[in-house]
């Protein structure tokens, strides 16, 4: 299971480094229960309550959405994924005011063996957080998250060029990081 | 929202991607480089009879230590810049072995009465002060650049910042310093490169979360 997953994570992964959003959409979706199992057996171990999943889970998205530069092609994707899963629990777990000893060897043994975890509660946390960003990076990514548009289209309705849309996204996606470890400080 | 959302969020998002931290930081210990070298010629100087120490082995060892050290504190900072790499540390026994060495030669070739004096030097509360200063603007980049990667130990890869500025600092140091023996080198250097570890750990568990 891990050699499967791993090849096809790594390809959508090197194509959406050289811009192919829809191999990239792939690999989010194919990893997303993936990392919310994770999440789960993590606080479970740790002790943690397990309805705080997604919201690790959330959170290890986006960091390896805005960190996805410093995974080098040439290795193997799986390590990299659970680095950053592992470093999620641990911040989260942090936050939380509990002893943060996360073993990385139960997380590469979950990435091969465990099923998905599908997908149940909706994601209020996001959505609120969203509402609080400001400015046109906050319209921009409540247009393109919330409301399903593409780029061209959120760029039609808000009246910016493409190019000023892709900038805010980019940036209002990093604040929405920024917000959500801050969120639970 | 939904994890669909998100999702669709980060794919509209697809082309935003940053530059690799290992070119990244291949560029930011080039200009932390350059930042030492010109606050070395503004602090300080060579010293004036630098011709002549340069055929010394204790001048010499000096930028050696300080060269080793150097590189192995910046090939460590590119490896803790990403989730997953292996950080071999192991790596800081090659210019910890060659310090051990130098002192032991220093201790064979000089007498013991002489050591005392040989150790405390005459320049040490300037090497304490212009090592960390030199080093400051060089430490300062590398944790900036550290940012945008992603380290997965954030005090520790702000501290092996700090040990290769510190090595920076110390490598330009060598230059201005009048005293050469290991024994001066050992304790004063030591120290100072330390200062600035401490500073980037501080920096690392403070600017390098994510």
């Amino acid at each position: 299971m891990l050699v499967f997953r791993e090849q096809n994570w790594s390809a959508w992964m090197r194509a959406g480094l050289s811009g192919d959003s829809e191999a990239y959409r792939r690999l989010l979706e194919d990893m997303s229960p993936v990392l919310r199992m994770l999440a789960r057996n993590g606080l479970r171990r740790a002790g943690a309550p397990i309805a705080d999943a997604d919201d690790v889970m959330q959170e290890t998205l986006l960091a390896i959405h805005l960190k996805r530069h410093t995974w080098s092609p040439g290795e193997p994707l799986g390590p990299w994924v659970a680095a950053i899963a592992r470093y999620k629990l641990i911040d989260v777990l942090r936050r939380r005011g509990r002893r943060a000893e996360v073993s990385i060897d139960p997380i590469i043994e979950d990435l091969a063996d465990a099923a998905p975890a599908p997908d149940e509660a909706s994601m209020e946390d996001v959505a609120r957080l969203a509402a609080g960003l400001p400015g046109r990076q906050g319209d921009v990514v409540r247009a393109i998250a919330v409301s399903q548009r593409s780029i061209r289209e959120a760029a039609e309705a808000l009246r910016m060029t493409e190019g000023a849309v892709r900038v805010a996204l980019h940036r209002g996606l990093k604040q929405l990081a920024d917000l959500y470890r801050m969120e639970n400080a | 929202m939904k994890t669909d959302d998100l999702i669709h969020a980060l794919a509209q998002d697809a082309a935003s991607v940053e530059t690799p931290p290992r070119r990244a930081l291949n560029i930011a210990l080039v200009i932390a480089a350059v930042l030492a070298a010109g606050a070395f010629f503004v602090l300080l100087h060579p010293r004036d009879d630098i011709l002549q120490a340069a055929h010394q082995a204790r001048f010499l060892a000096k930028f050696v230590l300080t060269a080793a050290l150097g590189v192995v504190a910046a090939t460590l900072v590119v490896r803790l810049a990403r989730p997953g790499a292996s950080a071999p540390l192991r790596l800081l026994a090659v210019p910890l072995a060659l310090a051990v060495a130098a002192v032991v030669l220093e201790l064979a070739s000089t007498p013991a009465p002489e050591w005392r004096a040989r150790m405390i030097g005459v320049n040490w509360l300037v090497c304490l002060s212009y090592v960390p200063l030199i080093a400051a603007a060089p430490l300062a980049v590398l944790v900036a650049t550290l940012r945008q990667a992603a380290p997965t130990r954030p005090t520790l890869a702000g501290a092996v910042a700090g040990l290769a500025a510190g090595a920076l600092g110390a490598f330009f140091y060598a230059a201005h310093c009048p005293d050469d023996s290991p024994l001066f080198v050992a304790v004063w250097y030591t120290l100072a490169i330390a200062i600035v570890t401490g500073a980037g750990a501080l920096a690392g568990a403070r600017w390098l979360r994510w």
